[in-house]
C-alpha cells in the first residue's frame, strides 16, 4: 500500500458546496421550510449559519429574510418551484426595498408538485418573469461542483453590491448526487463586505444612488432615519403614484442590474475548438451531459465547441452573438420547449437551432452527439 | 426628546376615520414611554392605516398587504437584544390574508407590538367584508349584512400564546392602553374597534359601533399568557462544512480501463445506500473518480432502495445510467424498479439474490443466497461478492472503508466473510 498523488477527494454533494461557500462569502442566516430536493441545503445551512430559523411557510421565509437583511443580515434560502411560486410577491418586495438575499431555487419536475425527486430545467422563463414590471433579478446558474462554489459565492456577492435578491438556479441531480471530487482545487472565497453610508456626514436619503445603487443603512442605528418601502416610491422611500422621481427610481432599479450583470458578472465557459462550426449550449444539469458528448466527440476526432452560460438572467447579449458564430447550435436543456433558445430567439428558432430536451429525465450525451452529428 | 414622533399636519385619512386617533394615539404612547424616533422601527401593512409612514418620524418600513407581522418578526430577529421597540400596523384586511404570520409571531413570542386598525372591511379597496367583518355587519359585498362570524383575532393570538392581547374601542384617549402593549416583554396585540365613515357608517346607519362590537360578542379586555420572550437559541454550528466529508487517501491500486456503472437495488433498510456509499469510497481509495446517486420513493422508509455509482479513471462527467455494466439486486422491490433496465442489459452482469426469479437478460446471470446474512447486510454482501468475483475493486479496499467510516463493529463482517467461502 502507498500513498498516491496528494489531492484532497472527498465524496461530497453540491448542496454543501453551495452552503460552506455562501457562509464563507457572508451569508449569516438561513431561513428554511423544507421541500425536495432542497433539504440537504436547509440541513447544512442550520448547521453551518450563524442563525437558522424554521419559517412555517415559504411567504413567512422571504419576509423574515426582508427583515433580517434591513437589519444588516444577509439571509440565504433554498426551495423548489412550490416554495418559490409562494415566494414570489416578497421576492418582488425585496427587489423593490433592495434588500439583499439569496434564494437557490432546486429545480425539479413540475408542473405543481409534480415528482418531488425527479429533476428538471423547467424554471428559467418564469424566473425571466417573476417581477411586475418585467424588471430583470439576477439568476446565476450552476453547471459543476466548481460553480457551486464559485458562483454561490458571487451570488452574494451581487446581492450584496446590487442590493437585491439574486437567484442561484440549479437542480436535483446537482445538488443531490455525491461525485468524488478534489476540495484543493477550490478556490478562496472572500467575504463580501456590505458597505455602509458613512454616518456622520449630510442627510440620509435611502435611496439616493451613487453608481445607480444606494448606500445602505440598517434599521437598527438610530442616526438617520430609514424608509423602506416596497410600494413606487421616491428617494426618501415615500410611497409617491408616479411622480417623476419616484418612477426614476423604479428605472433605476432596472438599469443597475441590467449594467452590472452584462459587465461585473458576466459569467460563462466558452470553449471553442478551432474549426469547429458547431456549437453545444447547455447550462445546468444538462451542461455535464453537454461536456461529456463533447469530449467524445473531440475523441472521435469531430471539431466542435461547448459553451455554458452561467450569468442566466438577465439574458446577457452577448450570447446570442456567440451562438450566432456557428452552422449548427445544439441547445440540450430538460424540459420540452427550449426556454434558453426561445429568450435568446424568441418564437422562431432559426433553422441551424437545434433543441434537444427531456421530461422527467435527465438529457443523456447521447442524445446531444446525435443531434450535433445528425 | 419627546413630542417628534409624527408630523401631525396632514395625515392621510378621509374625515373621521378611526384609523386617526390610533396614530395620534400610539405615537403619543411611544413618546411617553421615552422612545426617541429612531428607536423606533414602523412596519405598516398595506391598506388606508398603512400610508401612515410618511408622517412618521421613526424608521419605517411598508412591505405587502398581510405581510407586515412576519417582516416586523424578520427584523426582531436582526435586531436581538438591542432596545428597539417594533411596531406592527395592519388592518382587519392583513389581519385576514396574514393570519398565519400573527399566530407565528405570538407562538413565537417575538418582541412586537401589533397593533391592528380593525374597522371591519377593507378599507382601501372599496369596503368589502373581512375575515374580521362581525356577522350582521353591512359592507360593499354583503348590503344585507356579512352572513359570516368574524374571526376573534384577541383570542386566536392569545391561544397561539401572546404575551399580551387587548381588545379596546377607538374612542376617546386610548394611550395609556397602548401603552400598557407596547411596555410588554414579547408579543403583544392591541386590537381597536374602529368604523369607517365612508363605507362602515355609510351602510350602517344609525348603527353605534359600541353596540357593533357588543353584538358581535367580542369583549373588550386584556389576555395575558405568562411565556418567556424569544431566545435566539441556536444548536452548535460547523466552523467548515468540508470538514465533514473525510478526504479519501489513495492506498489502493485499479486495473480499470474505462468508466464502469453498477446499479445496486434492495429494499430500504436494508443497507444499500450505505453499501453504495463504501463502494463509491473504496474506488475513491484505488484512486478512481466515482458518483453515487441514490432513489427511493418519496417515503423513504418503505419500497425500493436503488443506488447508481459510477467509477471511472477519468472524471466522471455525466453521472446518469440508463443501462449500467452491473446490476446488484438484493430484493424483489430492487428487482421491480430495476427490472427494465435489466432486461435491456446485452451484457454485463447481473448478481441477484437466489430468492428471485431472474428476468429475461443478456446478461450474465449469478444467483447467490445474498441475505443469508440478515436483510440489513445484503447490500454490502453483495459489493464484496462482486469485488471478489470481478475483481473491480480490491476487496480490502472495501474492509479498509468500511473501518475509517466506523460501520466495522455494525456490519457482521465474519458472517459474510463465511458466508462467501460457501
Ligand atoms: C396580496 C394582495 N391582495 C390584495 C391587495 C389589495 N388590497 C390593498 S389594501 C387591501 C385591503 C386593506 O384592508 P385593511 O387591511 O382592513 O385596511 P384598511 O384599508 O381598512 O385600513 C387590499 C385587499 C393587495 N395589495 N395585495
Ligand atoms: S376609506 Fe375608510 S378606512 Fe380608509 S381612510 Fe377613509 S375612512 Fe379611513
Ligand atoms: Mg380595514
Amino acid at each position: 500500500m502507498h500513498e498516491k498523488n496528494s489531492n484532497d477527494q472527498v465524496l461530497i454533494d453540491g448542496s454543501r458546496l453551495i452552503i460552506e461557500s455562501l457562509a464563507r462569502a457572508g451569508a449569516d442566516a438561513f431561513i428554511g421550510y423544507p421541500i425536495t430536493p432542497a433539504n440537504l441545503l436547509y440541513l447544512y445551512g442550520s448547521q453551518r449559519m450563524e442563525m437558522m430559523l424554521p419559517a412555517p411557510d415559504e411567504i413567512t421565509t422571504v419576509q423574515w429574510m426582508a427583515g433580517l437583511s434591513a437589519t444588516g443580515k444577509l439571509p440565504v434560502t433554498a426551495t423548489s418551484f412550490p416554495g418559490f411560486a409562494l415566494m414570489a410577491e416578497s421576492v418582488n418586495m425585496a427587489y423593490m426595498m433592495e434588500l439583499p438575499m439569496v434564494i437557490v431555487l432546486v429545480q425539479r419536475l413540475g408542473p405543481a408538485t409534480g415528482t418531488a425527486t425527479c429533476g428538471a430545467q423547467g424554471d428559467l422563463l418564469l424566473l425571466n418573469g417573476i417581477m411586475s414590471g418585467g424588471h430583470p433579478v439576477p439568476v446565476l446558474g450552476t453547471s459543476s461542483f466548481e460553480d457551486c462554489w464559485s458562483l454561490s459565492a458571487r451570488a452574494l456577492e451581487i446581492a450584496v453590491t446590487q442590493r437585491t435578491p439574486v437567484i442561484l438556479l440549479t437542480s436535483k441531480e446537482e445538488v443531490m448526487t455525491q461525485k468524488s471530487f478534489d476540495i484543493s482545487r477550490l478556490e478562496t472565497i472572500k467575504k463580501v463586505e456590505r458597505k455602509e453610508y458613512a454616518k456622520d456626514c449630510c442627510d440620509y436619503k435611502p435611496y439616493k444612488p451613487t453608481d445607480l445603487v444606494p448606500d445602505f443603512l440598517p434599521v437598527t442605528q438610530a442616526e438617520h432615519q430609514v424608509r423602506m418601502t416596497a410600494s413606487t416610491h421616491d428617494q426618501d422611500g415615500i410611497l409617491q403614484h408616479s411622480s417623476p422621481e419616484a418612477l426614476a427610481n423604479t428605472r433605476r432599479l432596472e438599469e443597475k442590474i441590467r449594467t452590472s450583470m452584462k459587465e461585473d458578472y458576466l459569467f460563462y465557459h466558452l470553449d471553442h475548438q478551432e474549426g469547429a462550426e458547431k456549437l453545444v449550449t447547455a447550462y445546468g444539469i444538462s451542461a455535464a451531459a453537454a461536456r461529456e458528448a463533447v469530449r467524445k466527440m473531440r475523441r472521435e476526432g469531430q471539431k466542435v465547441s461547448l459553451f455554458i452560460p452561467k450569468t442566466l438572467l438577465p439574458l446577457p447579449p452577448v450570447y446570442l452573438e456567440i451562438v450566432s458564430g456557428y452552422r449548427r447550435v445544439v441547445i440540450a436543456e430538460e424540459n420540452m420547449n427550449n426556454q434558453l433558445g426561445s429568450l435568446l430567439f424568441g418564437q422562431k428558432l432559426p433553422e441551424n437551432i437545434r433543441f434537444v430536451g427531456n421530461l422527467g429525465k435527465m438529457i443523456a450525451p447521447e442524445e446531444i452527439e446525435k443531434e450535433v452529428m445528425s | 426628546m419627546t413630542g417628534s414622533m409624527i408630523k401631525l399636519q396632514n395625515l392621510p385619512y378621509c374625515k373621521g376615520c378611526g384609523h386617526d386617533l390610533i396614530a395620534k394615539n400610539s405615537t403619543e404612547a411611544l413618546e411617553k414611554l421615552g422612545y426617541n424616533p429612531l428607536d423606533v422601527i414602523a412596519v405598516t401593512d398595506i391598506g388606508c392605516h398603512g400610508i401612515i409612514d410618511k408622517c412618521l418620524n421613526t424608521h419605517t418600513v411598508h412591505g405587502l398587504h398581510g405581510r407586515s407581522v412576519a417582516l416586523g418578526a424578520g427584523i426582531s430577529f436582526g435586531t436581538g437584544s438591542k432596545d428597539q421597540k417594533i411596531v406592527v400596523f395592519v388592518g382587519d384586511g392583513g389581519t385576514t390574508i396574514g393570519l398565519q404570520h400573527i399566530m407565528e409571531a405570538a407562538r413565537l413570542n417575538l418582541n412586537v407590538t401589533v397593533v391592528v386598525h380593525n374597522n371591519m372591511l377593507y378599507g382601501m379597496t372599496g369596503g368589502q367584508s373581512s375575515g374580521l367583518t362581525p356577522k350582521g355587519f353591512c359592507t360593499t359585498t354583503s348590503f344585507k349584512g356579512n352572513p359570516f362570524t368574524g374571526y376573534d383575532i384577541c383570542k386566536l393570538a392569545h391561544t397561539a400564546g401572546a404575551r399580551y392581547v387587548s381588545r379596546i374601542m377607538g374612542v376617546g384617549n386610548i394611550t395609556e392602553a397602548i401603552m400598557k402593549a407596547f411596555s410588554q416583554e414579547g408579543f403583544s396585540l392591541v386590537e381597536v374597534m374602529e368604523i369607517c365613515p365612508s363605507y362602515g357608517v355609510k351602510l350602517n346607519p344609525r348603527r353605534k359601533l359600541k353596540e357593533i362590537v357588543e353584538e358581535s360578542g367580542r369583549e373588550l379586555g386584556e389576555w395575558t399568557n405568562d411565556l418567556p420572550p424569544f431566545l435566539d437559541r441556536q444548536e452548535e454550528k460547523t466552523a467548515n462544512l468540508l470538514d465533514k466529508t473525510p478526504v479519501i487517501s489513495k492506498t489502493f491500486n485499479h486495473q480499470l480501463q474505462q468508466p464502469y456503472s453498477l446499479v445496486i437495488s434492495g429494499s430500504a433498510g436494508e443497507g444499500v445506500q450505505l453499501a453504495a456509499n463504501i463502494f463509491a469510497k473504496a474506488a475513491m481509495s484505488a484512486d478512481l473518480h466515482a458518483t453515487q446517486k441514490g432513489s427511493y420513493p418519496v417515503t423513504v422508509g418503505v419500497g425500493f432502495s436503488t443506488a447508481e455509482i459510477n467509477v471511472s479513471p477519468e472524471e466522471v462527467l455525466f453521472h446518469g445510467i440508463s443501462v449500467p455494466d452491473v446490476a446488484l439486486i438484493t430484493s424483489s422491490d430492487g428487482l421491480q424498479h430495476n427490472r427494465q433496465r435489466i432486461e435491456r442489459m446485452q451484457q454485463g452482469k447481473l448478481f441477484i439474490d437466489s430468492s428471485l426469479t431472474p428476468p429475461n437478460t443478456g446478461a450474465e446471470v449469478i444467483l447467490r443466497d445474498f441475505r443469508s446474512v440478515g436483510a440489513r447486510n445484503a447490500a454490502i454482501h453483495a459489493i464484496l461478492y462482486l469485488c471478489r468475483q470481478t475483481k473491480i475493486l480490491d476487496e480490502s479496499s472495501v474492509y479498509h472503508i468500511i473501518q475509517q467510516e466506523g460501520k466495522a463493529d455494525k456490519l457482521p463482517l465474519d458472517k459474510i466473510k463465511k458466508a462467501m467461502e460457501s
